[in-house]
């Protein structure tokens, strides 16, 4: 069963009265529970499709479908409800809040939920503990490496159990060995978890961890 | 909660920055709480004034005496309860630096028309039978460390000769907008020696003071005292005493004007320097707040977070200058000659003026912050990071 759909799907933006097509006419199904890998060289449209899928910009035509419901036509409130629910968004960068602690980053998404204050602890202390960072509960960003950083971003993307994990660039930032840890602890939420999982990277070793790759090349999916 | 907390935080992400922003708030608040209380102070004596009290003056100028004759022509004018007078008598107190208002009043009536004076019976009888006696102000009591029984040693310059009065008692305002500062004394005592010394100078007052039964009557009033002395050779001038007072600040017109205007560019000042800070936050997380608006935070709470901080900080701001505010004025009091402002009391609408333009401050520098992180779009806010 597919948990995203995409129909005809293009986007294009304008740079004072040209426009520029970003994607052109993408329609493909990522079935539950896939690991699927976006890549394609710089400026192929790949963030943007994972943009799209995760719900923060609107196609230019065409319909996304993600987990039964049609978000292309969804006000951008709708939206921004809709994504605290299904999706967990991880970051190149991590964009953590570096006036929050590792705990307070995890819980920020729950603040949307209606869980109550033992119950976020309990989510929150969960997602770190999968993470392997419960120890670093604590600390700030600035007081982590990159590698733990990012794992605290996908904490934060995983605590509220989204329907759909999107990570762009995972490993972008990160050395050899912290992004060897990043890819592992994404496989274990996909096979262990069974998150389904879209990852953008144009690193070949990264998207060999995923079942499978899709290639975007001047926004044509091949 | 989390909102409060993420403030509180983001606040105190830039210490030094927020702490000068405040600081910066803190000064114009106060500088325009002084401002206003000087303009107040300057017109607390129309404010002051009371609804039923007139002043009848020479018509030419209030410098010009009146017969004291025209007394009992006045209160036959139907609507008149009362008549007193006064003569502004001027004078030197230790050194010409030393102003306050020294009056002579007729010790009969004085009380009467004015009851915003607290006195006891005993005060106003002694100013009735002593010549030299004269009642002072609890704040001339305070700053010249007089005492009943004290004498006072004026110079005189409108009514030349060395005039010595002794202190009988001292007056209490009701309230804290009447002026304390006054010195009265009993204007027998200038009549008879005006009598002796520049004989065809007494029989003068210099303003009446008229008690009247219904405030509404006032016009006819005043159109009925002036006609009694039509083409006489001292013509008169009866308005209510808001109005003498307000004639008598219209001379600083253009002063207090201008310290007004003044008081209110501060407020602008207020608004830039927020504006600043709050703008330079703004660019400064524009990506976080793409990052928040990606994990499902709405725009209202991008919103809240803003004018949140924002608020935050116009409100430290205008707490901590209106709590300067308050010992600042009351130290320019000791601090002015006794007299230059009787009444120097921060009001409460300077209160409210102040810390409401403090508080507008902080939502209006929020507004183009707010605008700016939640018009654009979450993929051009993510642009901003890395």
């Amino acid at each position: 069963m597919a948990i995203v759909s995409i129909q005809k799907l293009s986007k294009s933006y304008w740079r004072d009265s040209h426009e520029i097509p970003v994607l052109r006419d993408i329609s493909f199904e990522i079935p539950e529970g896939d690991f699927l890998g976006l890549m394609g060289p710089s400026g192929s449209g790949k963030t943007t499709l994972l943009n799209l899928i995760a719900g923060i910009d609107k196609p230019t035509a065409g319909r996304i479908d993600v987990a039964g419901t049609d978000i292309s036509t969804m006000s951008e409130s709708a939206l921004a409800g809709w994504r605290a629910r299904h999706i967990g968004f991880v970051f190149q960068f991590y964009n953590l809040l570096p006036v929050l602690t590792a705990r307070e980053n995890v819980e920020l998404p729950l603040f949307l939920s209606k869980l109550s204050k033992k119950e976020r602890k309990e989510h929150v202390e969960f997602a770190l503990k999968v993470v392997g960072l419960e120890e670093r509960m604590n600390h700030y960003p600035k007081q982590l490496s990159g590698g733990q950083e990012q794992r605290v971003a996908i904490a934060r993307a995983i605590v509220t159990d989204p329907t759909l994990l999107v990570a762009d660039e995972p490993t972008g930032d990160l050395d050899k060995s912290s992004a060897e840890e990043i890819l592992k602890l994404l496989e274990r939420l996909n096979s262990e978890f069974k998150k389904t999982v879209v990852m953008v990277t144009h690193d070949p070793r990264a998207a060999e961890r995923a079942h499978s790759v899709r290639h975007l090349d001047k926004g044509e999916l091949s | 909660m989390y909102i409060l907390k993420l403030i509180l935080r983001n606040a105190l992400r830039h210490k030094l920055r927020t702490l000068l922003t405040i600081v910066g708030i803190a000064i114009a608040v106060l500088a325009f709480g002084i401002m206003r209380t000087v303009v107040t102070s300057w017109y607390s004596g129309v404010e002051s004034s009371q609804a039923n009290r007139m002043l009848t003056v020479h018509k030419v100028s209030f410098i010009f005496d009146l017969p004291l004759a025209y007394r009992d022509q006045i209160t036959k004018v139907p609507g008149v309860k009362k008549v007193s007078f006064a003569n502004w008598f001027q004078g030197i107190y230790i050194d010409k630096n030393q102003f306050f208002a020294r009056l002579a009043v007729d010790p009969e009536t004085i009380w009467d028309v004015s009851p915003e004076f607290v006195v006891s019976d005993s005060v106003k009888e002694a100013l009735k039978k002593q010549r030299n006696a004269c009642v002072i102000g609890a704040k001339l009591e305070h700053d010249y460390n007089l005492h009943v029984g004290d004498l006072m040693s004026i110079e005189g310059d409108i009514y030349p000769g060395k005039w010595q009065m002794q202190v009988v008692g001292i007056y209490r305002g009701k309230d804290q907008t009447v002026d304390e500062t006054q010195m009265l004394f009993n204007w027998h005592y200038l009549d008879e020696e005006l009598k002796q010394n520049e004989p065809g100078r007494d029989g003068h007052v210099g303003w009446y003071i008229l008690q009247i039964e219904n405030p509404n009557d006032r016009a006819r009033i005043s159109a009925a005292v002036d006609d009694l002395f039509t083409n006489s050779s001292a013509e008169t001038k009866t308005q209510t005493e808001k109005e003498f007072q307000q004639s008598f600040v219209s001379m600083s017109g253009a002063i207090l004007t201008a310290i007004n205007v003044v008081a209110f560019v501060i407020i602008g000042i207020i608004l830039l320097v927020l504006s600043n800070t709050m703008a330079m936050t703004a660019r400064e997380r524009i990506g976080e707040y793409a990052v928040m608006r990606t994990l499902g935070f709405s725009t209202r709470n991008i919103s809240q977070l803003v004018a949140g901080e924002s608020l935050l900080i116009s409100l430290l701001g205008g707490l901590i200058g209106l709590a300067v505010t308050f010992p600042l004025c009351a130290a320019i009091q000791k601090i002015v000659p006794t007299g230059w402002f009787p009444v120097f009391n921060v009001e409460t609408a300077t209160v409210v003026l102040a810390f409401g333009s403090a508080i507008a401050a902080g939502v209006i520098a929020a507004a183009f912050p707010i605008s700016r992180a939640i018009g654009m779009r979450i993929v051009d806010g993510l642009r901003h990071i890395g």
